[in-house]
């Protein structure tokens, strides 16, 4: 079980596991709060809103308020929603412009039919999969939370999740609690290539079938970036009986560099000085 | 908690509860806090409320001041409703008191104005 121990969701249930000192981490740790900020530009570029229109906004799992200060910066006025009090007062330290309420996911959205114009979600689905108390059903309560999810939402509108799913059990779980509540849509996985900087979104439509957004970081992407190269099948299959390039050939750096593009990391350009050899008179 | 939140919110999650909207409140603080006047986003969110029981809920507090008490079919060019709009929903907010559920009468405490809208397990 020596996995199980780093993931949150098994150490406590959320109101108790995100007590004063957790909290704290959301207002001093820059890397935390950088790269929950970047989820929520991803979330809120997933969301597609009108441009230039102020909308509302429901943040579930608003925490310290970290995801609804990039709300903020776009310009839309957000309501958010938590279950921890210690992390809802940091937020109130924060002076954050939206308003907060303490709430329970898995017991409902309690909002007026069409209420929103899109709700987001950073980093707290994952925990509607945990049973914390011998009443809790994670399927029921995925049921519950989304169906009145559903029914807050205008038409037309979209919910997007962040999460960390266990393994595709739980995303099956979810995925299948969301469109039994009438919605469709589905999962767009971010560099799918890389374990760290892979992110797992769950877009969701109210008003029918559409096209999912591409994700960041895939194949396709690749190539409708560069012009496609002709017969690179097969120059793949020659590569392969040929093997892989010795090490620290200028063919291995390229190769390398690739893979770790695909991973979507900060690489260099390839350039004719890849790989070549310094002078000596250097 | 502001009055928009106040006009969206209701309480039927609440076991056997239907509408549970509007939430009554008994308020012992209240605070007036200035936000940026947006009316494009007021004028966005008018059709969506409530008005009758945004007027009730101003009333309560004792802000309604001269708010009217329908709205206005013209209210996109009229700045100065706009304003009043803008200051009653999200100039306002109860910062302690409590919520009250208008069909089964159970109370939702608001604290440095978050309410609490927890449930126990028996009720949901």
């Amino acid at each position: 079980m020596a996995a199980s121990t780093r993931r949150p969701e098994h150490k406590a249930p959320p109101d108790i596991f995100y007590n004063e000192e957790e909290a704290r981490k959301y207002t001093s740790n820059t890397r935390m709060i950088e790269i929950q900020s970047q989820m929520t530009e991803r979330a809120l570029e997933l969301l597609a809103l009108q441009e230039d229109v102020p909308c509302f906004i429901l943040d579930i799992g608003c925490g310290s308020g970290l995801s609804g200060q990039t709300l903020e910066e776009s310009g839309h006025f957000w309501i958010g929603v938590d279950i921890s009090s210690a992390m809802l007062s940091v937020a109130l330290e924060r002076e954050v412009e939206g308003d907060m309420m303490l709430g329970d996911m898995g017991q409902g959205m309690c909002f007026r039919a069409g209420s929103f114009d899109g709700a987001i979600s950073i980093s707290a689905l994952q925990w509607l999969c945990n049973a914390d108390k011998t009443s809790h059903s994670p399927p029921k309560r995925l049921f519950k939370f989304f169906s009145t999810l559903y029914s807050c939402l205008s038409r037309g509108s979209r919910a997007v999740f962040q999460f960390y799913p266990e393994n595709s059990e739980q995303i099956e779980l979810i995925t299948q609690q969301a469109m039994k509540a009438g919605f469709t849509g589905g999962l767009v996985v971010d560099y799918p290539n890389s374990t760290k900087a892979k992110k797992m979104f769950l877009v969701l439509f109210t008003g029918g079938h559409q096209k999912l957004p591409k994700a960041l970081g895939t194949e396709e992407q690749q190539n409708t970036g560069t012009d496609h190269i002709p017969y690179s099948d097969k120059r793949e299959r020659m590569k392969q009986i040929r093997g892989k390039a010795p090490k620290k050939s200028r063919d291995w750096i390229l190769e390398k560099k690739e893979r770790r593009r695909r991973q979507g990391r900060n690489v260099r350009p390839d350039t004719k000085y890849t790989g070549r050899k310094r002078s000596g008179k250097f | 908690m502001k009055l928009i939140t106040h006009n969206m919110l209701t309480s039927k999650s609440l076991k056997g509860v239907n509408v549970g909207f509007p939430l009554k409140i008994c308020a012992t603080e209240v605070k007036e806090v200035a936000v940026d006047f947006n009316p494009e986003f007021v004028t966005r969110m008018i059709p969506k409320l409530d008005w009758d029981a945004l007027c009730q809920a101003a009333e309560s507090l004792g802000c309604l001041n001269d708010l009217p008490r329908s709205v206005n079919p013209n209210h996109e060019n009229d700045e100065e409703f706009l304003k009043k709009a803008h200051h009653v929903l999200l100039e306002v907010e109860v910062i302690e008191g409590e919520l009250v559920c208008p069909e089964t009468g159970r109370k939702f405490p608001v604290n440095e104005g978050i309410p609490n809208m927890l449930l126990n397990e028996d009720e949901v």
